[in-house]
């Protein structure tokens, strides 16, 4: 929690521009530098600043740790599943060249769709490390050894 | 020669933050000189061309390890413990020699390696031309980095991220309240708090069942 107004009127006008260079990097990296990897580093980056400045509870509002989660496994999911669509659609698991109606459209949509699970976990799972460093609470431990 | 000289510069930057971070051992300075370094390594990054990496080495090594450094530093005393002088010299002696020995096994196998960028490199000559040759023409997507990373290479991105993917789940695990224990206590504490009776927890249901 900071109450300089500085930071915090910087951090309102900067988080959905951050989010939208993100969006940028993941969906462009066809084309430029970039894809789900750094994208997903970049928009975890802006919910972390929000954290930062409007405190850990105000970010777990943002993003509950079940959504987060759940993000976590989704994005995998996401990789997963374009791999095994690919098998139902009659190529090798990771064959994109299936998924569209020539090689180059369905490896379009095959990149497309691995990069937004690489994404979404990274940005889930970078949002979760932080919170469970950043929100790391000693005493819980101790709690929990002479409760079991 | 603009090149050489700008990576001379900046090689020498790396090798000033090294020998700071040793002399150093105040922890917020060690974060931050880290940050540091990761920040010069992308722009060595883009001065060889590889720009998907220094993007990867700005957002990762510089950006999100230096927050996360910052979180977890937050538990640990602001200054590093120096570690016991050893003054026996045949310590230092043999440390120092071990250090010579690996350094020097690295620097001939080094001069092993092709020059950077040599068209006959092992590298340049095995799948790359194919990769090159491919990925603009008939995939129609122009990074190739893009290509070799999700399409020839998707397996490998699959595996890196189910490790991310398990790497946060084994921190939530660790430190993040997700066990059955934590949830426990939790309860507990709740039930303690406000009494059994108005604590609608799951606890308090499963003792009431």
């Amino acid at each position: 929690m900071n109450d300089n107004p500085i930071l915090r009127i910087t951090t309102k006008i900067l988080f959905a521009p951050i989010i939208v260079f993100g969006l940028y990097v993941q969906f462009h990296g066809d084309y430029g530098p970039g894809g789900g990897f750094q994208a997903g580093v970049i928009i975890a980056a802006a919910f972390i600043l929000h954290s930062l400045i409007f405190g850990l509870e105000a970010g777990r509002r943002l993003v509950p740790l079940w959504v987060n989660v759940w993000l976590m496994a989704i994005g995998v999911l996401i990789y997963g599943g374009t791999g095994i669509a690919s098998i139902y659609f009659g190529g090798f698991f990771l064959d994109y060249n299936v998924l569209g109606d020539s090689v180059a459209s369905g490896q379009h949509v095959g990149i497309l769709l691995i990069e937004l699970g690489v994404g979404v976990t990274v940005t889930s799972v970078m949002l979760a490390l932080f919170h469970a460093f950043a929100g790391y609470d000693p005493k819980r431990f101790a709690v929990a050894e002479d409760g079991e | 020669m603009t090149v050489l000289l700008v990576n001379l510069i900046l090689m020498a930057l790396l090798v000033v933050i090294v020998v700071l971070l040793m002399r150093t051992n105040r922890l917020f300075a060690v974060v931050v000189l880290s940050g540091a370094y990761s920040l010069i390594c992308a722009a060595i990054f883009v001065n060889l061309d590889a720009v998907d990496v220094a993007f990867t080495e700005a957002a990762v090594g510089a950006g999100i390890s230096t927050v996360l450094f910052l979180a977890a530093m937050a538990f640990l005393p602001a200054n590093e413990r120096q570690p016991p002088r050893s003054h026996r010299i045949t310590n230092n002696i043999a440390g120092l020699s071990i250090c010579l020995l690996t350094g020097g096994i690295l620097i001939m196998a080094a001069l092993e390696l092709p020059a950077v960028g040599d068209p006959n490199g092992p590298a340049q000559i095995h799948v790359a031309p194919r990769y090159l040759a491919e990925s603009g023409e008939v995939l129609n997507i122009p990074n190739v980095v893009t290509t070799v990373l999700a399409s020839y290479r998707g397996f490998d991105t699959f595996g890196e991220t189910v490790v991310v993917f398990a790497a946060g789940l084994g921190v939530l695990l660790l430190l993040g309240g997700l066990t059955r224990t934590g949830r426990a206590t939790k309860a507990k504490a709740a039930v303690a708090k406000t009494g059994p009776k108005t604590g609608r927890t799951k606890a308090a249901k499963k003792g009431a069942k």
